[in-house]
């Protein structure tokens, strides 16, 4: 034992998908939270079903820090397939909870770290009165107990997050917690600790939930009045429509008829999914889609004539990692460049950059207004990490907002138009005045097509008619600037900053607190939209150095800042780039900036913070 | 080539339908499409059908894909709003109006390269929907705006154009929708308006997907000697599966099968659609004698026309989503937010 660890570590239970493991670490993590113990949980998954290797990490900090941590101080190692490699990872001093029966040679034969083998296989047969095929998932809450034991978790603390995990199933409940007590007492009977790693309660949970990214945007979506869903399951957004129509069942349900107030279809592919968007959109009705990249891929089209046609759409895009089989259970945030201007021609779309659980569920509510103020399509890009981990986050507010549904005119609106073009720019914002079908009145009607059309939406191939035609949606989208929020920024004077957006910036947190601690001051500047805030460049000019952090190879959003700013802004601009799959950790920044930050320092004041450095596992 | 609006001088001796309009009311602009293309008489077919049946022209939504068929959803019903897709995409278009708004009677515009090839993956699923929608397939066996392509419908042995022959099996829109439970089925031909429109009419009446498979000759690239789908292949092998006399709406009678090979169908708005088998015994209700026929027929070079088969039974679009009566458009906001309380009790769920 070297000491005290208090509060401050990461679990990593490795497991085999298929087995109920994610049950287990639901419960472990929610059990933390109801100890007031600020927690963070990445589940990183295999695109499969059952039987491949599946890790589950549980990070609790004092701090709250909820960046994936790159070292693991405990391993719960159930996982056949890996556990040599899984052994290997644990940091030395660490912890290794595992299966009896795997043996230890190898890497997994080792001596810095504590060895806990349990018997959980012959546990399950032995003490569990349950059917064989249950004892597959029960045999997996045997080691939350063995960890409850071992750490110290409150016992309470453990029934409550099983009471919750099986709210539905009171039986199941008492089975997992039967399962839970046989950890618990084979750990006190059979195990020595000599690990330094607990807990204690604490209050750093209060006013929280634990939610994550997909639930918030679906609940922001129908707080928008979305009342058109339509999608095509995909890893890592079908979760996001599931709870859509969750929460809808819910809601949006008559309770005399048991007729809805939404609709929602899954599609044949993307293509059909942006598709009914498009067309409930142009017919008046809030609707919305979410998908990942293969999906933006096949919407690319239609969100072209989306763009052209001046039709409002709501796109969810949960960020996955490449085509095909590329990692796609793997986060990234690969699409940014794509989506800005997604399809052929001359195309910009607004995007939202939420990066907090709050933020999802606030932009999809504001997505919706700016589509329809702006009649154009809309992007909020999210993430893997962002939409199905589990976030502490304040509950979501209800805000009473007014709902903009743009420039709209009914019959009687239109009555006291004199002169009505579908695609006329009355008010020097860029922005016409659309009918929707169904308007009784003969002057409502009009043709809609792709960007051959004038101002009466009658075709045209006219040179300059086009060319007004496209510069005027530049300045419809130029107003997107200032709908979108702005960025938001920490400063206190320093030359150098970070830049980031997304899910980056938990992990911008802790690298600025590890920044500092090593004498490097930044300032922080999270962008929340494109086309960008003025601010953005304001801010930049106002540093010598901004490292901009991002979870993608090329450096995108860097890319995006290059095009738009001035040479001597642009030259001001560094990249940090993360890009393997699993969720950024707070190293991959600090990293990367503290060397670049020594290399211009003075080399007597280099040395003085080379030796400050903590080796970082 | 901009579009051409027509005079708007009107003979004030024009009929008028029970809205009070005449049969110009649901014209559309000029058409740019070639002299003597058989979209033309399409387009005639169903201004005058929607005209005869008095549909309120702000009711109708418009769809079209890409292509020479999809143009002419701009040539009828000026007072309707349209919308021209991209290509092979119109199906799901229609889908999201329908959702949005059930009130609306879709009509839409397709080709057979839009809906056998390109769209085939929606034309599918919009079947099974049975969505409310008017669906007609201008079909004429060649992508005419990329110049004389054979399409997916263009039989074997068929000549294109250019003097290739079709050499794999055509898509026969008719036997697809029967595999899919489609719910009414008719083939016309651009050639013989008589019996188009009144299958236009029944299609307006049909509670779910009325998907009608139009011969529809290209003059310019398929109506040569050589081609299944010319004005004289067509006009030499048509074979009328039924005769449609389209009844005025009455009471509701049950579909009855008569001797005389009689038909009734009774259709949602409750107008009644008599087919008159031609074939002694055609009987437009027996799906598996249906298939049959058209697959000898077809094996004989003969091209069935009529309505061919109708299922009024089956769950609408708006039945299977479980949706409100009043179109989702007119629910208001109160009724869709869920409001703080609901939220919290979610959130913490």
């Amino acid at each position: 034992m070297t000491g005290d660890v208090l509060n401050d570590f990461c679990i990593q239970a490795a497991t085999v998908n298929g087995s109920g493991s994610q049950s287990s670490n639901l419960v472990i993590t929610k059990a933390l939270f109801h100890m007031g113990i600020p927690v963070a949980a990445k589940n990183v998954f295999p695109s499969n079903i059952e039987g491949q290797p599946t890790w589950y990490d549980i990070r609790v900090s004092p701090q709250g820090y909820q960046a994936r941590k790159r070292t693991v101080d405990i391993l719960i190692a159930m996982s056949p397939a890996t556990w040599e490699r899984d052994a290997a990872n644990v940091r030395p001093g660490g912890a290794v909870i595992h299966e009896a029966a795997l043996p230890r040679f190898g890497a997994a034969d080792r001596d810095d770290v504590s060895w806990y083998p349990v018997p959980f296989a012959r546990l399950a047969r032995e003490k569990l009165e349950a059917k064989p095929d249950l004892r597959k998932y029960l045999q997996n809450m045997i080691y939350v107990g063995v960890l409850a034991e071992l750490i110290g978790l409150d016992p309470a603390a453990v029934e409550q997050g099983v009471r919750d995990q099986f709210r539905t199933k009171p039986k199941a409940a008492d089975l997992n917690l039967a399962a839970v007590q046989i950890g618990v007492d084979y750990t006190r009977d059979n195990l020595v600790k000599t690990d330094p790693f607990r807990v204690a309660p604490m209050d750093g949970t209060r006013g929280t939930v634990l939610l994550d990214g997909n639930r918030a945007a679906a609940l922001g979506s129908l707080m928008a009045g979305c009342t058109v869903l339509a999608w095509y399951p995909i890893t890592p957004s079908s979760s996001l429509c599931e709870a859509f129509i969750d929460y809808a069942q819910r809601f949006r349900v008559d309770a005399a008829t048991g007729e809805r107030r939404f609709a929602a279809i899954q599609a044949e592919d993307e293509l059909a999914a942006i598709g009914i968007v498009l067309g409930a959109q142009w017919a008046g009705a809030r609707a919305m889609t979410a998908t990942s990249g293969p999906g933006i891929s096949l919407m690319a089209e239609l969100t072209g004539l989306g763009y052209y046609a001046e039709i409002p759409a709501v796109i969810f895009d949960v960020q996955r990692v490449g085509p095909s089989t590329g990692l796609p259970t793997r986060t990234m945030q690969g699409d940014l460049s794509f989506v800005h201007t997604l399809s052929h021609g001359d195309t910009r779309h607004p995007v939202l950059l939420p990066g907090t659980v709050i933020e999802v569920y606030e932009d999809a509510q504001l997505a919706f207004d700016v589509a329809d103020r702006l009649q154009t399509p809309v992007f909020v890009l999210s993430d893997l990490d962002l939409g199905m981990n589990l976030w502490m986050t304040a509950p979501l507010p209800y805000t009473e907002r007014a709902v903009d549904r743009g420039k709209v005119l009914d019959a009687e609106a239109l009555e006291q138009v004199a002169e009505w073009g579908r695609y006329r720019d009355v008010d020097g914002d860029g922005i016409p005045y659309r009918t929707l079908p169904g308007t009784a009145n003969p002057r409502a009607a009009y043709f809609t097509r792709g960007s051959g059309h004038d101002e009466h939406a009658l075709y045209t191939e006219d040179p300059d008619v086009y060319q007004a035609n496209v510069d005027r949606l530049r300045r419809k989208i130029e107003g997107a600037r200032t709908l979108l929020p702005a960025p938001l920024i920490e400063e206190a004077g320093t030359r150098v900053a970070i830049c980031a957006y997304g899910s980056t910036h938990h992990a911008v947190v802790e690298a600025r607190h590890q920044l500092a601690e090593h004498g490097v001051e930044t300032d922080y500047l999270r962008i929340r939209g494109l086309p960008l805030h003025p601010a953005v460049a304001e801010f930049i000019a106002r540093h010598d150095r901004v490292y901009v952090a991002e979870q993608n190879r090329d450096g995108q959003m860097e890319a995006l800042l290059r095009q738009e700013l001035p040479g001597e802004l642009a030259d001001r601009l560094r990249s940090v780039r993360h890009f393997n799959g699993v969720p950024i950790d707070a190293e991959a920044i600090s990293d990367p900036v503290l060397a670049g930050e020594l290399a211009q320092r003075e080399p007597a004041d280099q040395q003085a913070i080379e030796t400050d450095r903590v080796p970082v596992g | 080539m901009p579009s051409i609006a027509k005079p708007p001088v009107r003979h004030p001796a024009l009929p008028v339908n029970e809205l009070g309009l005449t049969e110009r009311d649901y014209e559309g602009p000029m058409s740019t499409l070639c002299a003597g293309c058989g979209h033309h008489s399409v387009t005639a077919a169903i201004v005058r059908a929607l005209w005869e049946v008095a549909v309120p022209p702000h009711m109708v939504a418009k769809l079209s894909g890409i292509g020479c068929s999809a143009k002419t959803a701009a040539y009828f019903l000026h007072g309707a709003h349209g919308f021209n897709g991209v290509h092979g995409r119109m199906a799901p278009l229609a889908t999201g109006v329908a959702a949005a708004n059930s009130e609306l009677l879709l009509i839409g515009i397709s080709g057979d390269g839009d809906s056998f090839s390109i769209g085939i993956g929606h034309l599918v699923h919009l079947i099974r929907r049975n969505l409310r929608m008017v669906y007609i397939i201008e079909n004429n066996g060649v992508y005419g705006l990329t110049k004389g392509q054979l399409s997916a419908s263009a039989d074997v042995g068929s000549t294109s154009h250019w003097g290739t022959a079709g050499v794999i099996q055509p898509i026969d829109p008719m036997l697809l929708g029967l595999s899919l439970g489609a719910t009414f089925l008719a083939r016309g031909f651009s050639g013989d308006k008589v019996q188009l429109v009144p299958i236009l009419k029944a299609a307006t009446g049909h509670r779910g997907l009325a998907l009608i498979d139009v011969i529809s000759p290209c003059v310019s690239f398929n109506d040569h000697e050589g081609s299944t789908k010319s004005y004289r292949f067509t006009r030499d092998h048509d074979v009328h599966g039924t005769e449609t006399d389209f009844v005025e709406p009455r009471p509701a009678i049950l579909a009855a099968i008569g001797r005389e090979g009689i038909t009734d169908l009774t259709l949602h708005d409750r107008s009644r659609v008599r087919a008159r088998a031609v074939p002694q015994g055609y009987d437009p209700t027996d799906r598996d004698a249906v298939g049959a026929y058209l697959r000898e027929a077809h094996a004989r070079g003969e091209v069935v026309t009529g309505i061919l088969y109708v299922d009024p039974s089956r769950p609408t679009f708006h039945e299977l989503l479980g949706v409100v009566q009043r179109p989702l458009v007119a629910v208001p906001y109160s009724e869709l937010s869920p409001g703080s309380a609901e939220l919290e009790r979610f959130a913490q769920s």
